[in-house]
Formats: C-alpha cells, sequence, structure tokens
C-alpha cells in the first residue's frame, strides 16, 4: 500500500534502466537530495557537522570506494587507511605545492595520485587471492604510514610531522583552515559525496560493473568467458583508490586541519571502512551510506547514553562501546550477512504487501 | 672474526628468540584455520585477554569492578588475596575453554557455511568485543605478570662468548626471558603435536582438518571438536601472552602481535603447523636483520612495521599458497 508499484508504467528501454525504476523511490530521492542541500546549510551548527555530518559523508565516500573493491569486485583490502593518507598527504603537498589553484581541484588530484598508488599495491591480486590478498594490503597500509613518516619531504620538513591545512577559500568562503564554518564543510563533503556515489552507481550498472562482479564470483569463470581479469581487477584497484583518496584529502583538509599519520590513518581506518560497508552490505552503494551512517552515529549515541544520562566515567563508556560494537558485528553478521541495505529490501518487499501480506 | 660480524650474529639469534613469539601466535591461527577454516584474526586479542585474566586472578581482582562500582555506587576493587601462579594459570585456561565454548555456541554455530571472508569479519567483531570485555573486567591500566621467570641478559653466556670476538667485543647479549620462551614454545609444539598423534581426540581433530563431513560420517562431534580447537588456541593464546606480558608488560600492544603473526602464515602457509614456526623464525630474523643491516643506516629506522609484509609479499608472488602451504587447486 505505502511503497508500490501498480500504475507506474514503463515505456521504453531507458526509463525500465534507470536508477530508481519507480516513481516513489525517484521522488524520496530528490526530496532527500533538496533537503541535504538547501534545508540543512542553513540550520547546520558546529556540533552537528564535526560530530556527524562531515565525517559521516566522509566516511561513506571511502566505503563507496572499498566497497568497489570488496563489495564489487571481491578483492578483500585491507589498506584502506593508508590509502586515504596518500589523498591526505597528496592533498596537503598539492595544496602548499601550487597555492593559487582552487582546493577543489587539489581534491580531485590527490584522488587520482591515491588511484596510481593503489593500482600499483593491486597489482599483486593477479597472483595472489582471498585472504593471502588481504593480509597482502596490509604491506601497504604499514609501509604508507611508515614511509610518511619517515621521509620528511611529506609533510615539507616541519618541526612537528604533522600536516596542517592552510587557509584556502572558494569564491571567497573558506573551505580549509581554522575560520571554516560548519556549513561550507558540509556542503563540500556533500558535494563530494553525491558525485561519487552518482559516479560509482553508474559504473558498478555500466560493462565495468558486470565484469567485477564476474570476477567477484568466479575468477576463473570470468576469464574463460572473457573478461580480462587483469584490467578489471586493476580497474577496481584504481576506482577504488580515487574515491578512498578524495575521502583521504577531506578527511584532512576540511574535518581535521591537522593529522598525523599514525593516528589518523592507522590500521584502525581500515577496519573502520571494512565495517561499514559489511554492516551496510556488500556489493550495494546504499549500503555504504548506511553503514557509514549507523559506525558513525552509534559511538556518539553511546557516548551520549553514558556519559551525559548515566554520568560514567568516560574511559568506562568507550570500553562498553568497543564491546557493543564488538558485539553488533557478530549479530548482525549472524541474522543478516548481507547487511543493511538486504534489511531495507526485505522491507519495501513487506511495504509493498502491507498491511494485506496474503 | 671482526665484531660487526659477531654483532650480526647477536642481532640474528634475537631475531630468532621473537621470531618463537610470533609463531606462537601463529600456531593459534593455524590450528583453528584447518579445523574450522576461520581465520581467527581475534587471536591476538585473545593473547592480550589471557594475559590480562592471568594477571587479574594472581593480584585477586574483583572483574568489572569498574563497571559494578559505576553502576551501584560501590567501592569495590580488591578481593584482597593473591593467587599463587600455577592455581592462576589453571584457572586462566578455564576462562579460556569457558569462553572458547561461549564463542563456538553463541557466534560460529551459527555462521557454518558462512562464506569464509563473513567469518573473518565476525572474529574481527570478536575482537573488538573482547578488547572490550578485557578492558572491562580488569580495567585498562598497564598490568604486570610477575611469574618469577627468569629476566635479564644471561652473563653465562656472554661471558662464554665473549671470547670469540676481539677486544671491543663483549659476548652475546641475550635475555634469559627469550630462552625460557623458546624453551616454553618447544614444548608446547611437543605437546601439541603428541596430543594430536597419540590421542582420541587428538586425532578426531585432525579427522575433522581433513574432512568435515567424513568425520561426521564416522561419528565425530563437530561442534566438540571446534570447542575443542578454540580452547587449544586459547592455551596457546595464554602461553604467548605470558612471554610477551612478562617481557614488556600486560597492556593493548600486546594484542597487536596479531598483526605480526598474518605475514608469518602467509609466508608460512595457512594450513601448516610446521609452515608456522619456520615462518615465525624467518620473519623473526629477517625483521632483526634487515633493519640492522639496511633499515636503521639508511631508511631512517623502525622498518620491522612493514618488513614482515613485503617479505610475505614477494614469496607469495612466487609461491601464492606459502611455503609449506597446499597446493591451491582451482576448479571452475
Amino acid at each position: 500500500m505505502l511503497y508500490r508499484e501498480a500504475g507506474d508504467f514503463k515505456t521504453s528501454y531507458s526509463l525500465d534502466n534507470q536508477t530508481f525504476p519507480l516513481k516513489l523511490d525517484r521522488i524520496v530521492f530528490y526530496l532527500t537530495l533538496a533537503v541535504a542541500f538547501l534545508v540543512v546549510p542553513l540550520v547546520i551548527n558546529d556540533y552537528w557537522a564535526s560530530a556527524i555530518l562531515v565525517p559521516f559523508l566522509i566516511y561513506a565516500i571511502a566505503a563507496i570506494g572499498l566497497n568497489i573493491l570488496t563489495g564489487y569486485c571481491g578483492q578483500v583490502s585491507l589498506g584502506t587507511g593508508g590509502f586515504m593518507a596518500v589523498g591526505a598527504y597528496a592533498c596537503y603537498k598539492l595544496m602548499t605545492a601550487f597555492p593559487d589553484v582552487s582546493i577543489l581541484l587539489h581534491i580531485v588530484g590527490a584522488g587520482f595520485v591515491t588511484m596510481v598508488v593503489c593500482t600499483v599495491f593491486g597489482l599483486p591480486s593477479l597472483r595472489i587471492k582471498g585472504f593471502y590478498l588481504a593480509v597482502a594490503t596490509l604491506a601497504a597500509q604499514f609501509f604508507l604510514v611508515w614511509l610518511f613518516n619517515k621521509v620528511p619531504w611529506f609533510y615539507n620538513n616541519n618541526a612537528s610531522g604533522q600536516i596542517s591545512a592552510p587557509e584556502r577559500t572558494v569564491f571567497g568562503v573558506p573551505l580549509t583552515g581554522p575560520n571554516t564554518e560548519a556549513w561550507a564543510m558540509y556542503l563540500v563533503c556533500l558535494t563530494f559525496c553525491v558525485a561519487s556515489a552518482f559516479i560509482a552507481r553508474n559504473l558498478t550498472r555500466g560493462s565495468l560493473g558486470r565484469r567485477w562482479m564476474a570476477i567477484r564470483d568466479m575468477d576463473i569463470a570470468a576469464e574463460i568467458i572473457g573478461v580480462n581479469p587483469l584490467t578489471a581487477k586493476l580497474s577496481a584497484f584504481a576506482l577504488s583508490g580515487f574515491f578512498v583518496g578524495i575521502s583521504g584529502a577531506l578527511f584532512f583538509s576540511v574535518y581535521l586541519g591537522a593529522a598525523e599519520v599514525g593516528e589518523s590513518f592507522g590500521i584502525d581506518k581500515s577496519f573502520l571502512v571494512l565495517f561499514m560497508i559489511i554492516i551496510g552490505g556488500l556489493g550495494s552503494i546504499f549500503g555504504c551510506f548506511a553503514g557509514a551512517a549507523f559506525l558513525v552515529v552509534l559511538p556518539v549515541v553511546l557516548k551520549f547514553i553514558g556519559v551525559d544520562i548515566l554520568g560514567w566515567a568516560p574511559d568506562l563508556v568507550a570500553h562498553l562501546r568497543l564491546v557493543i560494537v564488538g558485539g553488533l558485528i557478530m549479530f548482525f553478521l549472524i541474522k543478516e550477512p548481507h547487511g543493511l541495505a538486504q534489511l531495507w529490501r526485505v522491507m519495501k518487499e513487506k511495504l509493498r504487501l502491507w498491511p494485506f501480506p496474503h | 672474526m671482526p665484531a660487526s660480524l659477531l654483532y650480526g650474529v647477536e642481532v640474528l639469534i634475537n631475531g630468532l628468540m621473537a621470531g618463537v613469539l610470533y609463531a606462537l601466535v601463529a600456531l593459534g591461527f593455524v590450528l583453528i584455520y584447518k579445523a574450522s577454516g576461520i581465520f581467527n584474526y581475534a587471536q591476538g586479542v585473545m593473547a592480550l585477554f589471557a594475559a590480562m585474566t592471568l594477571s587479574g586472578i594472581m593480584e585477586g581482582d574483583i572483574p568489572f569492578s569498574h563497571l559494578i562500582n559505576a553502576m551501584f555506587g560501590t567501592q569495590l576493587h580488591s578481593f584482597g588475596w593473591n593467587v599463587p601462579a600455577i592455581a592462576a594459570i589453571l584457572l586462566t585456561v578455564v576462562v579460556m575453554a569457558l569462553l572458547a565454548w561461549l564463542v563456538q555456541r553463541l557466534v560460529f554455530r551459527h555462521l557454518v557455511g558462512q562464506e569464509p571472508i563473513i567469518l573473518f569479519m565476525a572474529t574481527i567483531g570478536l575482537a573488538y568485543f573482547l578488547e572490550g570485555i578485557g578492558d572491562l573486567m580488569w580495567g585498562s591500566e598497564i598490568r604486570t605478570l610477575d611469574l618469577a621467570l627468569p629476566q635479564g641478559a644471561s652473563l653465562a653466556i656472554e661471558n662464554a662468548t665473549a671470547v670469540l670476538g676481539g677486544d671491543d667485543f663483549y659476548g652475546f647479549f641475550i635475555d634469559k626471558l627469550d630462552v625460557v620462551a623458546t624453551m616454553v614454545a618447544a614444548i608446547l609444539v611437543a605437546a601439541l603435536i603428541a596430543f594430536s598423534q597419540y590421542t582420541k581426540y587428538g586425532r578426531a581433530m585432525r579427522a575433522v582438518a581433513d574432512d568435515h563431513q567424513a568425520a561426521l560420517s564416522v561419528g565425530i562431534s563437530l561442534n566438540f571438536i571446534w570447542v575443542l580447537v578454540w580452547t587449544l588456541a586459547g592455551i596457546v593464546a595464554l602461553v604467548a601472552g605470558i612471554m610477551w606480558g612478562a617481557k614488556s608488560g600486560v597492556q593493548f600492544s600486546l594484542s597487536l602481535i596479531a598483526l605480526k603473526a598474518l605475514p608469518v602464515l602467509m609466508l608460512g602457509g595457512f594450513t601448516s603447523i610446521p609452515g608456522a614456526i619456520v615462518g615465525g623464525l624467518i620473519i623473526g630474523m629477517g625483521e632483526q636483520l634487515f633493519e640492522y643491516t639496511i633499515g636503521g643506516p639508511f631508511l631512517g629506522g623502525a622498518t620491522e612495521n612493514w618488513f614482515a609484509y613485503m617479505l610475505a609479499l614477494v614469496v607469495l608472488i612466487f609461491r601464492p599458497q606459502g611455503l609449506f602451504g597446499e597446493r591451491i587447486i582451482e576448479r571452475v
């Protein structure tokens, strides 16, 4: 009743083939976009931006990147933190080397740099599979973090070993640096996030996405039917790297402002993004958003309940949070291994029949 | 012999000792992977948890005291007694067995037949869970583990080897604890081999590792074997936790040795116990030697963070199943 497709007729192939075939879906989608772009920037404040919305959007981009690689192409990567660091440091180097070029171009440029690095670290995937590959990507994680720590060129030889974003403006509005306002931060992340989701969604529907999925489902069979594993796997690594790089660049320049590589882009980040796509749903763009939202909001809610309402010590709440996150991950995997995206699909099926399920 | 070469040998020996500990953690991985196909990322956290539990029991701390105090406003901290080491170790083994049973009963029993990656994710969840539970039970401050194991440089070895070099060589500097760890590890491996060769349950365990369905059809309870394997992995984790804990205190970084054990596994192959041991020794020696010869002087140090992975990666490119792993056969 609430969610139905009756009366929604398709008269051409392209109509049938669109991302949101149902009118209701389209309306909801455009409404969400309108609210996100037009209403939220007016009401947003610093707390909401820095605690929830901006990290959510940035992690959603990273999750899209990892989902292309792991969810669509089936290559498990534990190097996301390292690749985000590449994006961050590339962005920093570009920002300081070409101060007159727009920051937006620097962020995209950082994406391209990460693309190259990620492709190089994807080369072993042609030979190594499964867990062996997952562990091999850890080599990227540790090596990259070590590299950014040890080579002073990457942080412009400054004494602290940190990188910090200088102020850069677009149309006179500061986007990086200490004077950035919440709505500007939010809008730039939102723009990148929507663009990433749009590109990723359309890539995965096209021939490239089908090749990735063929490799994921069974690489030998895919090879036999004519999918070139070299280009399929490497293109997945490249595009994944592009999105992860952009998210790393945003994370450093817009969100954090200053970063130290081991702390901001450690192995924890790799696992966090991996959890997002697992909980959200492998092979689903919606799942990236759901997973990112879940794992960004959960700690905030737990902290609010534990520290602000119950008045417990913050370290106690932090331990409880680990227990709850770990427990939830196991619970989700047992109850719904295909993640929140699958729950959403099931709910839509139910809504279609509601309130007469028989 | 020139002194620098002798120092190289010393580095090599110390690397070998570190490798023994990596191998210990890797052993726990292999046990579980062989019997159930689960790649248990939580092995490192299990070592941390076991060491924390042991230390907590020995010092007579009340489990969850922090949480109970916060909930009921009490001021509980300690039972006020000290448990002797042997009893505490036995109690910890009981705790690890209980944990194994719970993990099997509540989590992995529901995940039978899922894809390996899902199982792997579940163990990462388990790792977070255990880390949180460990902190909740015993508090997160750094603990010491005082089992009266010999510590410090072994003077006997140092004096005996001093004659090898010239005037600027003072003998090999080798920690007694490392020697003890090596011996304990050797005993543990021997005991594990004896267990799996000569006991009924050990044979059942090997049967399950060989073929689940065939084992099931001759009347072996898979559930029991899995609990057994997780318990054994818990005991191995306890030993690894004791050794690392005695060396550098029981703290969070202990759980990171799991990350060091991963390249060991890749190198040795996920399914091979000898592979885990040899891989551990190669990685332990390799990273110390690399740091001593190339990493420290030329690359700015701290190369041991990634060297093991790179080494494993290079080996894998030539042998995708690791040095000792079963040959990977793929069929459509």
